[in-house]
């Protein structure tokens, strides 16, 4: 019952977020300069920002960044997971100790310090649409390392199989047996890998945006948006300001509960 | 055994360490605007003046120069000058750990105590309320991200080891609530508890031991978060640490700085497994 209340929730939350533009009171960029810091009014739902833009708007445009992107990313990481991974895994012996050797070395550094440190190394006065780019495909990136792990075990426990070797006798070898007889019996452990990862890729966009090295003003992420908490005196100074906080909190919890689902339909 | 086992950790922890000295020079040398320095730009200076500042930095520009230099100056204890701050990169180190140390140590140990405090409460009181409690508080707190909580740190005035022992509770919580209630179904703990023991008696004799090696692992990996939690709640907290440093290594593109801190965050985290590792074959030992 919960895992599918948060399954719509999240359908829901998507559906809002790819209809931002008709759905939307305003465009993100428009500014209501006559009334800027207004508090929450039938125009403006969640008020206006610092310079008088649609909070309720820039909600709506920035969960599309985040809640669009971040699977994409996931889905990106994924297949850079699979193909190092399950190619270690696959072939064994010195490939796989040398990849498994490279992974340690990316899990050796705590995630967001990795993040923050190959983000802090790109450019930072680039346009919004680049630093959406570059974010995202930093996630990916440097997102693989932890997947690739368990795609590696995953499959060096199939290479041992039978199937395969009668692949093999059959006279199938090198890419052929690994994309049509690997790959396919890795689907569940992707399938769970892509769905983790998504959580923790919005939180980590979060993060970076709260550090000012995510999404560039003044295209809006759940990141920036959280920002703004900064300017905040105390929790009762415009609580409608926690909304992105809130709408976050929400969606990743949602995400662990359909995960739990998805693992068990898998 | 075991001399042979930590030999082999230490050789590990040393490539990976040079390795990722090495990697994080080489991405700071291909970063666009490397070469770059606003200094060169002032109009005030003179030609000779620019063309010695171009020289101070060639050594850097040199990407296996700079790393071997860095090696042969940091074994004689020289770790540098950081470009971004124009000090000593080991004053700056020395300077700034100690309060690292005092909010990591003080967020993991209270992480951790309010984990251990919930998580053997819930295996215990086996009640459905409860344990649905006790989920959902570490589930919020999972779901939040380290900066947010950080700035929630600052808007209720907190301390800022309190958003490290958040960000720590919740992941240790849910594995060691998992693995303390399979704990007390094993048989042997049914027995002890139909033979009348004391809870107390259970938990150290024979609940402890059995989930020990376990937590230990736990332990090393909570390291690795809160030390990347650091730079967030530093950041954001204005706490003058390491963590804070590295933000501004990292905003500044400072290689020497950079280079030193990502030694140092990786030493401090592959120690944190050596050390878990070690006790955790010791007490699987003394077990057998």
């Amino acid at each position: 019952m919960i895992r599918s209340l948060s399954s719509a929730f999240l359908l829901i939350v998507a559906l809002f977020a790819l209809f931002a533009g008709p759905l939307a009171p305003a465009h993100y960029t428009t500014q209501f300069r006559e009334i800027p810091n207004a508090a929450p009014s039938r125009q403006h739902l969640m008020g206006t920002d610092d310079i008088g833009r649609d909070r309720f708007s820039r909600l709506l445009y920035g969960t599309r960044i985040s809640l669009l992107l971040a699977p994409a990313a996931a889905l990106l990481s994924t297949v850079l997971a699979a193909l190092i991974g399950g190619l270690a895994g696959y072939l064994g012996g010195v490939w796989a100790r040398c990849a498994m050797g490279f992974v340690d070395l990316f899990l050796s550094l705590p995630w967001l310090f990795l993040l923050i440190m190959v983000r802090g190394l790109l450019p930072l006065d680039i346009s919004p649409v680049v630093s959406i780019l570059i974010t995202f495909l930093l996630l990916a990136i440097l997102g693989w390392a932890a997947s690739a792990r368990i795609l590696c075990a995953g499959a060096s426990t199939l290479r041992q199989s039978g199937f395969l070797l009668q692949a093999r006798a059959s006279g199938i070898s090198g890419i052929r047996l690994f994309a049509v007889h690997v790959l396919p019996n890795l689907r569940p452990i992707l399938l769970a890998q892509f769905w983790i990862s998504i959580p923790v890729f919005i939180l980590s966009e979060a993060n970076l945006g709260m550090l000012g090295l995510g999404v560039a003003e003044p295209m809006p992420s759940w990141g920036s948006l959280l920002r703004e908490m900064e300017g905040m005196l105390s929790l009762s100074d415009g609580p409608w300001k926690l909304a992105p906080l809130v709408l976050l909190i929400l969606v990743v919890s949602c995400f662990e509960l359909a995960l739990t689902k998805q693992e068990f339909a898998l | 055994m075991l001399a042979i086992r930590i030999a082999r950790h230490l050789l590990s922890i040393a490539a990976i360490v040079l390795l990722g000295a090495f990697l994080s020079a080489v991405l700071v040398r291909s970063a666009p605007g490397f070469d770059t320095d606003e200094e060169q730009l002032d109009p005030r200076l003179s030609a000779a003046s620019v063309s010695a500042l171009r020289e101070s930095h060639r050594q850097e520009h040199g990407l296996f120069r700079f790393y071997l230099s860095y090696l042969g100056h940091s074994l004689r204890g020289d770790l540098g000058v950081s470009r971004s701050l124009g000090q000593p990169v080991r004053g700056l180190l020395r300077d700034r750990v100690p309060a690292t140390f005092r909010v990591v140590v003080t967020g993991l140990a209270l992480g951790w105590l309010l984990a251990l405090a919930l998580g053997l409460t819930a295996a215990l009181a086996r009640t459905t309320a409860y344990d649905h409690a006790t989920l959902i508080a570490s589930g919020i707190f999972l779901c939040l991200p380290a900066a947010a909580l950080a700035l929630l740190s600052v808007l209720l005035n907190s301390p800022g080891y309190l958003g490290i022992a958040l960000i720590v509770f919740p992941k240790v919580f849910r594995y060691m609530r998992n693995l303390l209630a399979k704990a007390y179904s094993l048989p042997h703990i049914c027995t002890a508890r139909a033979k009348g023991l004391s809870e107390l008696r259970i938990l150290g004799f024979h609940v402890l031991p059995v989930v020990a090696p376990e937590l230990l692992a736990l332990a090393g990996v909570s390291v690795s978060v809160a030390v990347g939690a650091a730079i967030p709640i530093e950041t954001l907290c204005g706490i003058a640490g390491v963590g804070q440093l590295a933000w501004q290594a990292a905003i500044g593109r400072d290689l020497p700085l950079l280079v030193n801190i990502t030694v140092l965050v990786t030493l401090v985290t592959l120690s944190a497994n050596l050390g878990a590792d070690v006790i955790g074959h010791i007490l699987r030992s003394e077990g057998a």
